[in-house]
């Protein structure tokens, strides 16, 4: 089998041949792809902050075997922003000081853009901390996760409303 | 994480080829794979990575309610398939009340089948275990016991199922369907997972190079969707494996119960049908003297395997609850926190 | 202190104000570089084997196995590890801990190092740790506060008196007309920060450059130029940022040694990070204890005695003991008082300061004991503690430098609702049949002062720099201390350039003991004063100025320029005045340290009032924390958003003492057997759903020059024992044994 594989990364296709089977999609980006927003807090799908969006949904990086993903299209931490212009999940984080060290807000982030892309973005703010429950954040900014997703779905939300208008 | 060859299966034929090779793992999600992998606790020296499989990615609704879901249809989107959640919503909130939404985003179905237990004593390899190497002995015995079995369990091993999914499989009869060198075959869901007896290092019926292909539900089972529900007793609001949970499905005529599905999580090596409960609440009036009478068969053979006994109190309390919520009626919506008893008004 | 002339400054346009993090953009971005980000060039990554015995001596590894694995370089064992200059077991002072740094085969607790392998790629090194296969010979071990022998310790914490008190507690128990004598546990807990320590170190000849997260720089380099026998100028440790720390990185620990040990041996960059389930055993934890409490209180409810024991236990090779008395020396009035300790050694790593060491356990214990006092004399939780209100500090009697705390209780309980709280247990339920049970405990945390010095410039065109080693482990000091600095220069934030998060920089102390914004601001707030006072003489004493003859104390620094006291509309801009003095630029260094006078006239403490609502199923036990309300007065606030940020963290720590957190360990063999984020829990965001910090205005005038005490560790206390005494509230079930778990609740 080869060890060679195509992944769209950021929207940049990247043809990537890989030295050893065994490195996860979360390695492959923090060693080899310099891209190190995704964080390892455990390497074994307990904490989240690894979490990226693989073909349009999060999935923890740490138990993804990179050859697996040949073909994948994977967004990361780093491929959110436009420019400097922040994506509205990033720009509320900031505003409700919903982290504090921030070693697991790309996780946080990428859960929350996450839980959008899959549909189940929601006014209810039990039903979002439920579904922000895969990031752990031992600094404990809970509330402004919370706070913050709520926030920038409905700004996404007047936008794409403002959008449909226009 | 030791050296590996990496293969991938085109179609499932060369996947039943490949997955009789010794020391062959199959990698579907991952999720479960890579966690032992990376503990050291499982060494293949060959991946089988069946995720590109064609036509085994399905669910499908059949005219008389039954539903057949493919081995690879990934947690996430089983519980969230509407026409399968509103025919089975005990089955989609026990999905929606496992590990994380990334861990279900990238799970299957039939990994959740196969997932091996939580025992702290399994996952330390410095521990001895019958499991991860037959006749070795058994550490948990007398070491943690808090979360360990009270049904079904040997001498052998005290370990338990994780799995909320298979709970209500358990308690709907689910079928699973078997791929391998013989041919197809099919597995009822009570006869795939096995007790640990003498052999707690086989954990199911397959056989070497058998592989699931999918799962099915029979059209009765669909017949209980207005009352059913699963409820999930754990140690933090969400992200936990249960402590115990309940399965529950109801068939009532008024306040009468015609027929009666009961399964228990977090109490043996293997999803815990209560057929005798179920047995037993078929005629009665749906309510406490029924509901605990039921629970009592269930935990009849209940005994501790350590320091767990409150384990079998709290299940016969959880099977009060569940028949009672399912009685109650499944809710329209599913609650805020699947499963959970503490859902805030 | 003497140095600093307020008259320069002048305080309100940045300090006060809730701005948002100034690193933000870095951290919602993924740019932000922790340790672990860094890649030198030539870098090969090392992974820790560690010992899953807790007691005894490795017998073999199988190196070669190790060094047949594709990619696998080196592994360094006692064998091979480079030699240091001073062995790792030496103490020069209470705060050096002795490490385990492969000097020998010997084992001391679970999951200490006990080789490095050293690779050309992270998964060639992990799976070089596994083949090593160690063999051990084992000795029985202790891991529990009933296994060992019992002494009494010379010392707690830090330099702490093991024995403490006044009155005659017999007498005060004999005299009372309620008394209480409870016992109550807490487990070992790990700090857990979601960053792993990590390490990337790069020899330079004998010169040494550390990625590496620190709480504290300064004794980093001093511990490593020691170990390795170098001068602490020659190491460069940069950590801008941390991952969390929680106390576990306030000193260097083993692990982060053996990655520079291990750059060393192969001659290039190497990368270290250790595996999470790595961190159960060298990284630190919180000792268990185990605390009675005799209390008595007249018919009144006044206390007339409390007693305070504590058991906790240090590792068998080292001490460090966990001081949960220091809680009733500072709380609740008392005749007598007694705080009192033994311990015993255990075969795992040395305990550590771990978020509120000592208040945290001993918060919880006491105010469950208070509570209970409460209920003995038929009184309100409140009113109880009002009742034995401290109006000095019940173990010195001395006044203290501010205390809002009746403030705080009166906020926190109108936030709350609490006056409609019934006084017996059991007595509330909420629509869907939930057990409701609201409870409450006060928080303390003494305000610490630690020494720092820092630099502040101002150049040609007016702009300002301010340098200080600081650390933002996330609780704001990026932001916070360049406020500070902003205004201590009198320019806008985006006129300063803040530099800080690097050894390079002048000593920014320990951020630990929540002191660091008192400490590290106060030496910026020197600097930029002395800085502001150079400034002023240049200009005061040319008669070209408009300033000329103003005279210091005659002169206000706003906006970039400075401005006659007696005449504002005469101002001359700092450019204008180093332009005229040909100065490139001008300097000043500042210091920071405990005020000596101050704290032998006054006891410094924060103080707050938590208040909890607990929902607990009836016949489940199954736990949620409804609601949290916590009103906290900690002096001068220098950013209230972060400060906000820190209490709320802080309480949900609260909310993990008491529900979640503990160490469970194989009593036969030491192991810990949750060492990992699944099993040993710490709360979700589901487990969250309000929490609310109010803000007390307190002022504080004696015990450092910006009026700042802390608010990074305070939160912890009073929040876990107002959890177990609200699920006392709602069940009627007392629960002395930490976390509460639903199998106490449904016997």
């Amino acid at each position: 089998m080869s060890n060679s594989i195509s992944l769209q990364i950021n929207g940049a296709r990247r043809e990537l041949v890989l030295d050893d089977p065994r490195t996860t999609l979360l390695d492959l980006l923090r060693e080899h792809l310099d891209l190190t927003g995704a964080k390892k807090g455990c390497d074994r799908g307990q904490c989240g902050a690894c979490t990226v969006i693989l073909d349009g949904r999060r999935v923890n990086s740490c138990l993804t075997l990179a050859l697996s993903c040949d073909g994948a299209d994977v967004l990361t931490i780093e491929g959110l922003a436009v420019g400097d212009k922040l994506h509205p999940v990033q720009a509320a984080f900031i505003e409700h000081d919903a982290f504090q060290c921030g070693y697991c807000t790309p996780g946080q982030i990428m859960s929350a853009v996450g839980l959008m892309l899959e549909g189940h973005a929601d006014t209810d703010p039990e039903r979002i901390r439920e579904a922000m429950s895969g990031n752990l954040c031992r600094c404990g900014a809970y509330a402004g996760i919370t706070q913050a997703v709520l926030d920038a779905q409905a700004r996404m939300k007047r936008q794409a409303a403002a959008g449909e208008a226009a | 994480m030791n050296r590996f060859d990496y293969v991938r299966a085109k179609t499932v034929p060369e996947a039943v080829a490949a997955a009789g090779q010794a020391g062959t793992a199959i990698l579907a999600g991952g999720t479960n794979l890579l966690d032992l992998m990376k503990g050291n606790v499982v060494q293949p020296t060959r991946i089988l990575d069946i995720t590109r499989l064609p036509g085994l990615s399905e669910i499908e609704i059949s005219a008389d309610g039954g539903a057949r879901i493919g081995a690879l249809v990934r947690n996430s989107d089983l519980a969230r398939h509407a026409k399968f959640a509103g025919a089975f919503p005990a089955i989609a909130e026990a999905l929606l009340s496992g590990a994380s939404a990334q861990l279900r985003n990238a799970a299957t179905v039939a990994g959740n089948l196969m997932q091996r237990t939580r025992c702290p004593y399994f996952y330390d390899p410095a521990s001895a275990c019958n499991k991860r190497s037959p006749d070795a002995g058994c550490d948990a015995l007398g070491g943690d016991t808090r979360l360990q079995a009270v049904l079904g369990w040997s001498e052998h091993c005290i370990a338990t199922h994780p799995s909320d999914f298979c709970v209500p499989l358990a308690a709907f009869g689910a079928i699973v369907e078997i791929d391998g060198p013989q041919g197809r075959r099919e597995v009822p869901f009570d006869a795939f997972h096995l007790l640990p007896g003498t052999t707690p290092h086989r954990e199911t019926a397959l056989e070497p190079g058998e592989l699931i292909v999918g799962l099915r539900l029979p059209a009765e089972a669909s017949r209980f969707a207005v009352h059913s529900r699963y409820l999930k007793i754990r140690e933090r609001t969400s992200y936990a494996f249960a402590v115990v949970s309940a399965a529950a499905g109801l068939r009532l005529e008024g306040t009468r119960i015609v027929e009666a599905r009961l399964a228990l999580g977090g109490v043996a090596l293997k999803p815990w049908r209560a057929s005798a409960a179920e047995a037993a609440l078929a005629g009665r009036e749906a309510g406490q003297a029924a509901f605990a009478e039921a629970a009592g068969l269930a935990l009849a053979d209940a005994r501790p395997s350590g320091d767990n006994g409150f384990k079998i109190e709290l299940a016969c309390r959880l099977v009060i609850r569940a028949l009672q919520a399912a009685a109650k009626g499944t809710p329209s919506r599913p609650t805020a926190l699947p499963a959970s008893l503490v859902n805030l008004a | 202190m003497a140095s600093i002339t307020p008259t320069y400054v002048r305080h309100g346009s940045n300090i006060g104000q809730p701005m948002t993090r100034r690193e933000g953009v870095l951290k919602v971005t993924g740019a932000a570089r922790y340790a672990a980000d860094n890649h030198p060039p030539g870098m090969l990554h090392a992974v820790m084997a560690v010992s899953s015995i807790a007691r005894g001596r490795v017998a073999s590894l199988d190196i070669e196995a190790a060094k047949r694995h594709p990619g696998v370089v080196e592994v360094m064992t006692p064998g091979n590890a480079p030699a240091l200059k001073q062995h790792p077991d030496e103490k020069a002072n209470p705060f050096t801990f002795k490490l385990d740094l492969l000097q020998d085969e010997r084992v001391r607790y679970v999951n200490q190092p006990i080789a490095v392998v050293i690779a050309e790629s992270l998964e060639a090194a992990t799976e070089g740790a596994i083949l090593l296969a160690p063999s051990y010979e084992t000795e029985q071990a202790c891991v529990t506060l009933d296994d060992g022998e019992r002494f009494v310790p010379a010392a707690v914490g830090v330099g702490d008196e093991a024995q403490a008190g006044h009155g005659d507690i017999e007498a005060g128990l004999a005299a009372a007309a309620k008394r209480i004598d409870v016992t109550y546990e807490t487990p070992a807990q790990y700090h857990n920060p979601l960053e792993p320590h990590a390490i990337v170190a790069v020899w330079d000849g004998d010169r040494l450059t550390l990625d590496t997260p620190s709480q504290g720089m300064a004794m980093a380099q001093m511990r490593i130029a020691g170990l390795f026998g170098i001068a602490p100028t020659d190491i460069l440790i940069r950590s801008p940022f941390l991952g969390g720390g929680f106390g576990s990185k306030g000193l260097i620990s083993g692990p982060q040694v053996l990655g520079i040990m291990a750059a060393k041996l192969v001659g290039r960059p190497v990368k270290l990070v250790m595996r999470r389930e790595q961190m159960y055993g060298p990284v630190g934890h919180r000792a268990p204890t185990r605390q009675r409490f005799r209390i008595g209180a007249g018919e009144d409810g006044a206390l007339t005695a409390l007693d305070h024991h504590i058991l906790t236990a240090s590792s068998r090779f080292d001490d460090f003991f966990e001081p949960a008395g220091g809680v009733s020396h500072t709380l609740y009035a008392t005749p007598a008082l007694s705080t009192s300790y033994e311990a015993v050694r255990l075969d795992t790593g040395t305990p550590l300061f771990m978020r509120a060491p000592g208040e945290a356990s001993g918060s919880v214990a006491l105010e469950g004991a208070i509570d209970e006092m409460a209920e003995a004399c038929g009184m309100d939780p409140l009113a109880f503690r009002l009742k034995n209100y401290a109006e000095v500090e019940p173990l010195s009697g001395k006044p203290f430098s501010s205390k809002a705390l009746r403030e705080c209780y009166a906020q926190g309980a109108e936030r709350f609702g609490w006056a409609s709280r019934p006084l017996e247990p059991r007595s509330m339920r909420d629509g869907a049949g939930l057990l409701t049970g609201w409870g409450m405990g006060t928080a303390t945390f003494p305000a610490l002062m630690f020494q720092a010095e820092a630099k502040a410039v101002i150049r040609a065109d007016g702009s300002g720099i301010v340098e200080i080693g600081a650390h933002d482990m996330g609780q704001g000091a990026w932001t916070a201390l360049a406020q500070i600095a902003a205004d201590g220069l009198g320019l806008d934030m985006d006129a300063l350039e803040f530099r800080s998060g690097s050894s390079d920089l002048p000593n920014g102390g320990i951020a630990g003991g929540s002191a660091h914004t008192a400490t590290a601001g106060n030496a910026v707030h020197s600097a930029t004063g002395n800085v502001i006072a150079q400034l002023a003489n240049l200009a005061t004493n040319d008669e070209r100025s408009p300033l000329f003859g103003a005279g210091n104390s005659g002169v206000v620094a706003r906006n970039g320029a400075l401005w006659r006291r007696d005449d504002e509309s005469r101002g001359e801009p700092y450019a204008a005045i180093l332009a005229r003095a040909g100065r490139t630029e001008i300097e000043a260094q500042g210091q920071s340290g405990p005020d000596a006078a101050a704290q032998s006239a006054y006891a410094g403490h924060a103080h707050g009032a938590v208040f909890a609502e607990v929902k607990v199923d009836p016949e489940l036990g199954q736990i949620r924390v409804a609601r949290l309300v916590g009103a906290f007065a900690a002096g001068r606030i220098i950013n209230p958003r972060m400060v906000e940020s820190q209490l709320l963290g802080g309480m949900i720590w609260g909310v993990s003492f008491a529900l979640h957190e503990h160490a469970i360990m194989d009593r036969r063999t030491g192991r810990p057997m949750n060492a990992d984020l699944a099993d040993y829990h710490v709360p979700v965001n589901a487990d969250i759903p309000s929490v609310e910090a109010i803000l007390v205005e307190e002022h504080e005038a004696h015990l450092n020059a910006l009026g700042i005490k802390g608010v990074g560790e305070i939160g912890i206390t009073g929040t876990a024992g107002a959890i177990a005494n609200a699920v006392w509230h709602a069940t009627g079930v007392r629960v002395r044994s930490m976390p509460i778990t639903l199998d106490r609740l449904i016997a």
